[in-house]
């Protein structure tokens, strides 16, 4: 049956232009919650233009109506509870949960990273050549007891005035680490345990070759201030990528892989939230602390330091949140 | 080919969504990088009389500036605007949830955290390639979260005062005759008819008059009118008292 196009307009206008205020309205007000009597009435409206679209032919007609379907299906199957954002209760409760939620893709990603920290530490070990390398940046190609000696020489002179620049790139570039690391998980999780692994290849060696040199109270007021924070950022990116990259694979999963990526795309979201707040925090930390040696600040302060913030964090991200 | 996602409702009703290809987007991501760039440097020129507080400080400042503009402005924009930010809404592409349900806080940010990789190597190379091969035109961000990008439709109903003009309509007068062409010809080749019309200032004017021609000569088969009545008629003018006869259904009787 052919229909009457411009009669058909005519009579059914009113209805779609009062869906569509709805829609407009109930766009403008995300948290607004409908009466009973509202609800009906959208209902009502929908179910209207729904039939109204089965009516008509392809055309410009139709796709005025599909976009109309479209938007009050959006909002009447919507069945995900829409949860405000609050962000103390973010830090205090919803971060810490996630992450123990996921404890075990921390855990993978931590052994993939102490992984590649013995492998850097022996190839550095078996190899010492291979130092440049391993470690291709210039700062850490001279020797350890070199460096220490140049820095209690330089007394932090070197940052002098570049200090709140330095921070700034740190955190900047760790957040992107961590963030890719995070996004590599969509490789099924190839390139972010590549990824995990590399950082842990670079710290072992590095970690090696200040022990090795005699360096090691040096080496802990150096890395431990911001690395008790830096390194569980990555990982906690590291973690994100993995939980992407299960969502991904679905082993003895029966529901679709795009229902199990979004059903896991909440906690992703948390977890690189919560990595880049932690790399803020470190990037600070290793601009104005960790760059100032003895006799500046003296290596007990900052291990002290160090071990203060590890266990800190421990315990913020094992008990915060925790229901009794 | 235009590739559209097909929803079917609960009650059964189907609604196509019209998919974004790559191009468009990558138009849209244009604009958008020149719209970080610039909120880039409104913000140092706002920052600027941080200067006082030390060239150090307001470096930092910039840089982090800078990286929070770029990392947040995207997903800011797609949640605040419902799947829009400004490259987007310029070329009428929107952000919505592969379900067809809303866009979700945390679809926006997994989408645009993937652009880490989907920019890889350069130039939005892995998520170009992705979103042609994707039969929903989807780049990793996207098969993340959950989410497609969709072009909006321009949105009117045919104007058939417009197309039709008005004009004395011989095939109209007809009745009888025109009661039989409404009952012959099916609804989609009186779509088809209404939407040649529609854009016949969008066609080239060879292809046009070859279109005209096929579409005339079909309706002449369906159904002959007397000699008199068609003579003089253009076959673009035969078409358009077709579509009328067939959709201005009151006014021609």
């Amino acid at each position: 049956m052919i229909l009457d196009i411009s009669r058909f307009v005519e009579t059914e206008r009113a209805h779609w232009t009062a869906l569509e205020k709805s829609l407009e309205w109930l766009e403008r007000n995300p948290d607004a919650r409908l009466t009973i009597a509202e609800v009906e009435g959208l209902h009502t409206l929908y179910q209207r233009a729904s039939a109204d679209l089965a009516r008509v032919p392809d055309g410009e007609l139709r796709k005025y109506l599909e976009w109309l379907v479209s938007r009050a299906y959006a909002e009447i199957h919507e069945a995900r509870e829409r949860k405000r954002f609050r962000p103390w209760r973010w830090v205090t409760e919803e971060y810490p949960r996630v992450f123990r939620a996921h404890l075990r893709a921390f855990q993978l990603a931590a052994v993939l990273t102490i992984g590649g920290v013995a492998f850097g530490a022996l190839a550095l070990r078996i190899d010492p050549e291979a130092k440049s390398v391993i470690m291709p940046f210039e700062g850490l190609q001279e020797s350890p007891a070199e460096r220490v000696a140049k820095e209690r020489a330089d007394q932090g002179r070197h940052m002098t005035g570049k200090k709140n620049r330095f921070s700034a790139e740190l955190m900047t570039h760790n957040t992107q680490v961590a963030l890719t690391t995070l996004a590599l998980g969509m490789t099924f999780g190839f390139g972010t345990i590549v990824m995990l692994f590399y950082n842990g290849v670079i710290l072992g060696a590095v970690a090696f070759d200040y022990i090795h040199g005699g360096q090691t109270v040096f080496l802990m007021g150096w890395l431990l201030p911001h690395g008790v924070i830096e390194i569980p950022a990555i990982l906690v990116g590291g973690q994100a990528g993995l939980v992407i990259a299960y969502a991904l694979i679905g082993w003895g999963s029966r529901i679709s892989r795009a229902e199990r990526l979004r059903t896991v795309s909440g906690d992703v979201a948390t977890l690189a939230g919560g990595a880049a707040a932690m790399l803020v925090w470190a990037g600070i930390v290793e601009s104005f602390l960790s760059q100032y040696h003895e006799p500046v600040i003296s290596y007990g302060t900052k291990i002290a330091f160090g071990v203060v913030e590890a266990a800190l964090l421990t315990f913020y991200l094992a008990f915060a949140g925790r229901r009794t | 080919m235009t590739q559209t996602l097909t929803i079917r409702t609960p009650e059964g009703i189907e609604f196509a969504l019209p998919l974004a290809g790559p191009v468009s987007r990558m138009l849209a991501l244009v604009v958008d990088l020149a719209v970080v760039m610039t909120i880039g440097k409104a913000v140092q020129q706002i920052l600027a009389p941080l200067g006082f507080l030390g060239k150090d400080f307001s470096e930092a400042i910039k840089i982090l500036a800078y990286f929070a503009i770029s990392l947040v402005y995207m997903a800011l924009a797609e949640w605040l605007w419902r799947g829009q930010t400004v490259g987007k809404r310029l070329l009428r592409l929107r952000v919505v949830d592969a379900g067809g349900l809303r866009l979700e806080p945390s679809q926006v940010i997994v989408r645009n955290l993937m652009r880490f990789i989907d920019a890889l190597p350069a130039l939005y190379l892995v998520g170009g390639i992705a979103c042609l091969v994707n039969r929903h035109r989807q780049r990793l961000g996207d098969l993340a979260a959950g989410t497609v990008v969709t072009r909006a439709p321009r949105l009117s109903r045919p104007d058939l005062d417009r197309i039709l003009g008005g004009k004395f309509n011989s095939l109209a007068e007809t009745r009888h005759l025109a009661a039989r062409l409404r009952q012959k010809v099916s609804p989609e080749l009186g779509a088809i008819a209404l939407e040649a019309l529609l854009r016949r200032g969008e066609i080239e004017p060879q292809a046009r008059l070859a279109l005209f021609g096929e579409m005339a000569e079909h309706f002449r088969s369906v159904v002959v009118y007397p000699v008199e009545v068609v003579e003089q008629l253009s076959d673009e003018q035969y078409v358009r008292d077709v579509v009328e006869v067939l959709y201005g259904g009151a006014r021609s009787q």
